[in-house]
């Protein structure tokens, strides 16, 4: 995904190895933009001591029932985490 | 009777369990951290005391600092608004000595109720409110709270309206959160010294609301 603000995103489902900040409760999931941050060091390369080229972090609002689907305790409300770029990818609406 | 033990062997004339001596050997990140540190001071790039001095520091930040950023919230729209935009600046301005901190405050309303989690670590704004409880860093909460986390909230004594929308913030980057709770009803005549006395540190977590002024305590 590029630099630009996409109001409707879906979180990479993939499941590399590595220190990834990317929650797996999250990967696959579709949220919107809540806002953006950054850009930040990618901590999967940071922690390893490798280059770390500096990457748009967002912050991406999810619905519990997005995220639980029908155990979801209360669908409407929302989970709210920091994704990096690269692993959201914009979604058509 | 509380000292009222069966088993007086192992009591110290208190009454309690002596604790015991830490005599195990070293875990291997134990000997990490003290080979590292004498080699950092060894090749002149801290010193022993100043480490000693950022344990000190980083000791003598408590939620009483987030608390009379709070306050000061309550009573000062301007600030709020600073807040509200940019934390680590609003945080700075009123000479809270941060570091690096990049933080974000979010506003408790009547329609919604915020609570900070991180499900990866324990990320905490240890910089503006010193460690974090041990509950905070448990499996228990940072997994229940983003599945149920109004199951979690009433586990504390919150029981929140189906009409509140409740936000979880997982800090799972390089951003820390503080909630930002609603004013107490009955708080009209405090100043912001006295609204800080109601601030509690579960309150700028998100799993409790501040201190009622008419509650017992």
């Amino acid at each position: 995904m590029d630099n630009q603000l996409t109001q409707k995103v879906r979180v990479r489902s993939s499941m590399p190895p590595g220190h990834i900040r990317t929650p797996a409760y999250l990967r696959g999931k579709t949220g919107t933009i809540e806002r953006v941050l950054g850009p930040f060091p990618n901590p999967e390369a940071l922690a390893y001591r490798q280059a770390a080229i500096a990457l748009p972090l967002y912050r991406v609002r999810f619905t519990m029932a997005e995220v639980w689907g029908a155990q979801a305790e209360h669908p409407d409300d929302t989970l709210d985490a920091e994704i990096f770029a690269h692993w959201l990818e914009p979604l058509d609406t | 009777m509380p000292h009222d033990h069966h088993d007086h062997d192992h009591l110290s004339p208190s009454g309690h369990p002596f604790r015991a001596d830490n005599d195990a050997p070293l875990s291997y990140w134990q000997t990490m951290e003290i080979a590292m540190r004498e080699l950092l001071i060894d090749k002149g790039i801290t010193t022993a005391s100043e480490v000693a001095h950022q344990i000190n520091a980083m000791d003598s930040r408590s939620p009483a600092d987030g608390a009379s950023v709070v306050a000061r919230a309550w009573t000062d729209p301007d600030f709020k608004a600073r807040l509200l935009a940019d934390a680590s600046a609003a945080s700075l301005a009123m000479g809270f000595d941060i570091g690096p901190l990049k933080l974000i405050a979010v506003e408790n309303t009547p329609q919604v109720h915020n609570v900070i989690v991180c499900t990866l670590c324990s990320c905490y704004p240890r910089n503006l409110l010193g460690l974090p409880p041990d509950w905070y860093k448990t499996r228990a909460y940072r997994s229940r709270v983003v599945r149920e986390p109004r199951r979690v909230l009433a586990e504390f004594g919150l029981n929140l309206s189906d009409t509140t929308t409740v936000r979880v913030h997982d800090s799972t980057a390089d951003m820390r959160y503080i909630v930002l709770p609603a004013r107490p009803d009955g708080t009209q005549g405090m100043d912001a010294t006295q609204l800080a006395t109601l601030v509690t540190r579960d309150s700028m977590i998100g799993t409790s609301l501040p201190i009622s002024p008419s509650q017992p305590t």
